[in-house]
């Protein structure tokens, strides 16, 4: 859906390099929901053959915990089966959670699970939460024509660079998106036009304030599925706050027999391929003879929000709590991508920041990348990362011309030095 | 053996401190005598061919200091050094005004031909400290850096007019007729490409939309001539003097420029740098110069040019054929051998079916022997003879235009090299240097595409000339790398890469050491707009007798640029396979196949994705 977006931004382009399109261009949501959902079933069609390839047994059960060695799935009529193994492997991952204290929230609002099958258009849509779900919804909403807004409680993204989450919201906002700030919502209720009511408070202003919307979207966080486990019949423990299961470096949980990995256990970083890797991995290490283990150090991650922002490493903040200001050098820039120059498109977001220790050679610490194409741009830096890449080693780099990514092995300006890091010509 | 007049140099000893901090010291009190000094000599007491160098300076009457190296203490120490700024690891090592003479011989020939008279007048009385001839992505780079070291310094720049008469202003090839413009049209024809995805992503529209060349050519000229107006600014911001003349050598240090009105002026510079790049080539028979453009015209020319013809198959053939097709012009590739030499030829072979499957029609083993002009128009008619390679057939063809593109020339033959002694190699006019970018007379360098045996890229010209004003002028010892340098061709599909290609790493390493991992893949933008599975390839080659390092990079795939910088930086550090497969992969980009890459081409094993 982001991709749809993409596109409407490109048809907008088209007419700047010669492209003769009767603009505005509509979008219809039915028939992208429809493409994008056949593609999602043949995903899990794919998957479902693999494992029959694979001849491992798929049972379509809802599962939890009887003993240490057993589990009880309850199929969709009620039926029971019990099941038993040496291993257990629990990643039953998350969903995303309702304001539940909130009236009317559960009833009348939708989650991220709901809005890629939507058939219909969710209209005017308000998102609520700030995480980067909330903020990529919005950000194709946006892009593909809806009336868009955000409500925010406190910081965009958390635990991201957070210069960078401003650049990301800044983006938006002069995009189109709206943003209401500091806000909680407090009630949401149905109006006899069917339209949502929304009211919240504004905590700057402390007043109250009300709106109407087609689509409140809850993307306030995501919380694992472990209650419906039985995890206490296994004596498997969890966190008491985020109630994610405690787990090992080898992905054991409290029982050495029973693992957990990805969005469920605590302290992992919640990404596919993370999972993927710590998945395999340990297979290889139950059954293959390995002793490899995952290493969630250095994880890179993308946010696809209408400008991309890729990451990898420490975050400027991160880096100054870990190594103090002093020892710390951050190489930026503002730059702008090529295809923008004839579409006439803004640039002043597109951002890049390497975040290095201060003492030659200056290991590389973190990434930071915003702009078109920011997961392809990253991916390879990440390895250079892994392989112990110095700003220098970075800076011997030749580019390759004329590409965004060009532009981070022509990191030159610390921010320390105080001076313009806008880049101008070739 | 008799001891020449001179002073002998006392070097104050130096303190023990960390090995990088006594490096940088030795480094002054090396460039402070060889500045500081008209003649200045390293040299052993015991060598014949020192003492004959000084014999010579002895002669002359010209006082020189010397430094016996094998009668201080870190004499080794100072010869390392000296090969590390001179690139000469003997001695005697002769400096003189502070350029470089050479060893021996260099400097006799340099008596002979009366350089080094000329170098001994030298003494401030020069009009620059340099000249640069050639104002593109290197000279420029270079002119800048050298004024911002504090140097007086020039830039020639003149572009002669194309045998079409088109011409351009100030910033090279790259800016002008190449990089730049042809990423632009690569980027509309992708546009095109998007617009017809958009539908299935829910957008709606009229399904014919027209191209119009005019829009786009305006657009991309408008913003060329703002990066030629932001050159000129930056140039004058430095205080760099830019000179619209044509430069040639007159004699040693001097240089003449002509302007476009035929007026005549003489600078002089201690030191010059070429950097006068490449034109495309012309095929020299019946009708090319008077009826063909090149890439030269191209991306200027003032009517949609219809249906093309594309003579040659190197990277800037198969861009400018893929950009095109993807305007929806009618296009065929005239290939005389094979497709982007130099390049890993079953990328290459990818590239091309790629084009072929969207529309391009190639036409190998083929090459034009006659253009003949039908109908004058814009565009015109022109007819095409060509002959097979192989044997006696010929064929004959109407199009609106050729363009060709089969190669490029240096810019080395009408620059008076001769008059100075500046060596080229006669067969295809490019310019030998040494690893400091010296050619053969000591203070004339080179930079960019005149180099032999050298990648010609942009950012190699721009890192080469940033680094040579820095070594030049400043205090910096570094030195261009030329290896590993990632490079990306803009075809319809993008080819990225970085490092060997299989055949190269194959030649030097040996089948046996290496193992090649491959895959196909699908990227998911693709997926639901229909497009072509199995055609986007990934592959690494690895180095199996030394920690599977990786050697060669190649992708197939949409924006395989952005995805290849990362990668090349991530060589530069060492990259190996292990470090690959415990990457973790952006979840969901084309770049992550790297980290997933299982399949080696020894096992035959199918690479077809049949899923996710």
């Amino acid at each position: 859906m982001h991709q749809a977006a993409l596109l409407g931004g490109l048809i907008r382009d088209a007419g700047h390099y010669g492209w003769e399109v009767a603009q505005p261009v509509p979008h219809d949501w039915r028939k992208m929901a429809e493409a994008v959902q056949n593609h999602v079933k043949s995903l899990n069609w794919g998957h479902r053959v693999q494992l029959q390839d694979r001849k491992v047994k798929y049972f379509n059960i809802k599962a939890s915990f009887v003993n240490e060695h057993t589990v009880c799935g309850v199929a969709k009529g009620g039926k029971e089966t019990l099941l038993s193994a040496d291993h257990i492997v629990i990643a039953t991952g998350g969903r995303p959670r309702y304001p539940t204290h909130i009236e009317g929230a559960l009833e009348y609002g939708i989650t991220s699970d709901d809005i890629f099958w939507l058939k219909d258009s969710p209209g005017k849509t308000l998102v609520v939460g700030a995480s980067y779900v909330a903020l990529e919804c919005a950000g194709f909403l946006t892009g593909i024509g809806l009336d868009t807004t955000v409500m925010v409680r406190s910081i965009p993204l958390r635990g991201f660079d957070q210069q960078m989450s401003s650049l990301v919201m800044e983006h938006m906002a002069t995009h189109g998106t709206r943003f209401l700030r500091s806000c909680t919502p407090s009630h949401v209720g149905r109006l006899p036009d069917g339209q949502l009511q929304v009211t919240w408070k504004d905590h700057t202003s402390g007043k109250g304030d009300t709106g109407t919307f087609d689509t409140i979207l809850w993307a306030i966080g995501r919380a694992p599925e472990t209650k419906s486990l039985n995890l206490e019949k296994a004596g498997v423990k969890t966190s008491p706050n985020s109630q994610k299961i405690l787990v090992d470096s080898r992905e054991a949980t409290s029982m050495p027999h029973i693992y957990a990995i990805g969005d469920v256990a605590e302290g992992r970083p919640e990404l596919t391929p993370t999972a993927i890797m710590a998945g395999k991995l340990l297979a290889q290490r139950l059954f293959g003879g390995s002793s490899d283990l995952m290493d969630y150090d250095n994880v890179p991650t993308t946010v696809f929000t209408p400008l991309e922002y890729g990451c990898v490493g420490l975050s400027e903040e991160e880096a100054v709590a870990r190594h103090g200001q002093e020892h710390v050098e951050v190489y930026h820039a503002y730059y702008k991508p090529l295809e923008f120059t004839v579409a006439e498109r803004d640039a002043s977001q597109c951002y890049i920041k390497m975040v290095c220790l201060r003492e030659p050679p200056q290991l590389v610490l973190g990434l930071h990348f915003l702009g078109p194409n920011a997961g392809e741009v990253t991916q390879g830096f990440a390895l250079g990362i892994k392989c112990g890449a110095s700003y220098v080693q970075v800076m011997q780099t030749v580019g390759i011309h004329p590409t965004c990514s060009e532009e981070v092995v022509r990191l030159r300006i610390s921010k320390r030095s105080g001076l313009d890091p806008t880049v101008t010509g070739c | 053996m008799s001891s020449p007049p001179g002073r002998r140099a006392r070097l104050p000893s130096h303190g023990s401190g960390r090995s990088s901090e006594a490096r940088e010291a030795l480094r002054r009190r090396l460039q402070g005598l060889i500045d500081g000094n008209r003649v200045m000599i390293f040299s052993k007491s015991y060598c014949p061919h020192s003492s004959r160098v000084k014999e010579l300076f002895s002669s002359l009457g010209v006082e020189c200091n010397i430094l016996e190296l094998d009668q201080v203490d870190d004499g080794t120490k100072v010869q390392e050094m000296l090969s590390e700024i001179t690139n000469q690891k003997t001695v005697p090592n002769i400096f003189v005004n502070k350029v470089h003479v050479g060893g021996c011989d260099r400097t006799f020939q340099a008596h002979q031909s009366g350089l080094l008279q000329k170098l001994l007048q030298e003494d401030a009385a020069h009009d620059y400290d340099l000249i640069v001839i050639g104002g593109g992505s290197g000279g420029l780079a270079c002119a800048k850096e050298a004024a911002i070291l504090g140097k007086k310094v020039m830039v020639l720049d003149f572009v002669v007019p194309s045998p079409q008469g088109t011409s351009w202003g100030l910033g090279g090839t790259c800016v002008n007729v190449g990089c730049i413009p042809k990423k632009l049209m690569h980027q509309a024809a992708l546009l095109g490409q998007a617009l017809h995805d958009s539908r299935k992503f829910g957008w709606e529209y009229n399904k014919q939309v027209k191209h119009n060349w005019e829009t786009m050519t305006e657009a991309i000229q408008n913003y060329i001539g703002s990066l030629n107006w932001g050159y000129k600014l930056s140039l004058r911001e430095k205080a760099v003097a830019y000179v619209n003349s044509y430069g040639k050598f007159v004699e040693h240090h001097k240089i003449k420029a002509t302007d476009k009105k035929g007026q005549e002026s003489c600078y002089t510079a201690a030191k010059f740098v070429i950097a006068t790049g490449e034109r495309p080539r012309y095929l020299g028979i019946q009708g090319d110069k008077e009826y063909c453009i090149t890439s030269d015209d191209l991306f200027s020319l003032p009517y949609c040019p219809g249906k093309t013809l594309v003579v040659g198959a190197s990277y800037i053939a198969l861009e400018c054929a893929g950009f095109l097709a993807g305007l929806g012009l009618d296009v065929t590739v005239m290939v005389r051998s094979i497709l982007l030499r130099g390049f890993d030829q079953e990328m290459a072979e990818k590239v091309g079916s790629y084009m072929e499957q969207h529309g391009v029609k190639f036409l190998r083993k083929f090459v034009p022997v006659m253009i003949q002009q039908l109908e004058k128009g814009l565009p015109g008619k022109l007819k095409v003879l060509a002959k097979s390679t192989e044997g006696p057939e010929a064929v004959e063809e109407v199009y609106n235009t050729v363009l060709l593109a089969v190669g490029r020339d240096s810019c080395t033959r009408k620059i008076g090299l001769e008059n100075i002694g500046v060596k080229i190699n006669e067969k295809n006019g490019k310019i030998p240097v040494n690893d400091t970018e010296q050619t053969n007379v000591p203070y004339v360098y080179a930079i960019g595409d005149v180099l032999e045996g050298k990648p010609e890229l942009t950012p190699v010209a721009i890192q080469a000339g940033k680094l040579l004003a820095r070594r030049l002028f400043g205090t910096s010892l570094e030195k261009c790398d030329y290896i590993n340098v990632p490079t990306t061709v803009f075809t319809p599909l993008e080819y990225g890469c970085c490092g060997l290609s299989e055949e190269k790493a194959i030649e030097i390493y040996k089948k046996e050491n290496l193992e090649v991992y491959h895959t196909l893949f699908w990227p998911l933008e693709w997926t639901i707009a229909g497009r072509d599975n199995n055609t986007c390839y990934a592959k690494i080659i690895c180095n199996k007798s030394d920690h599977d390092r990786v050697i060669g990079f190649h992708i197939l795939g949409p924006n395989a640029g952005e995805i290849t910088q990362g990668f090349a930086a991530a060589m530069k550090c060492g990259l190996t396979k292990q470090l690959l497969n415990d990457t973790i992969g952006i979840h969901p980009t084309c770049g992550e196949v790297f980290t997933t890459l299982e399949t080696t081409k020894s096992s035959g094993l199918d690479i077809t994705q049949k899923g996710c």
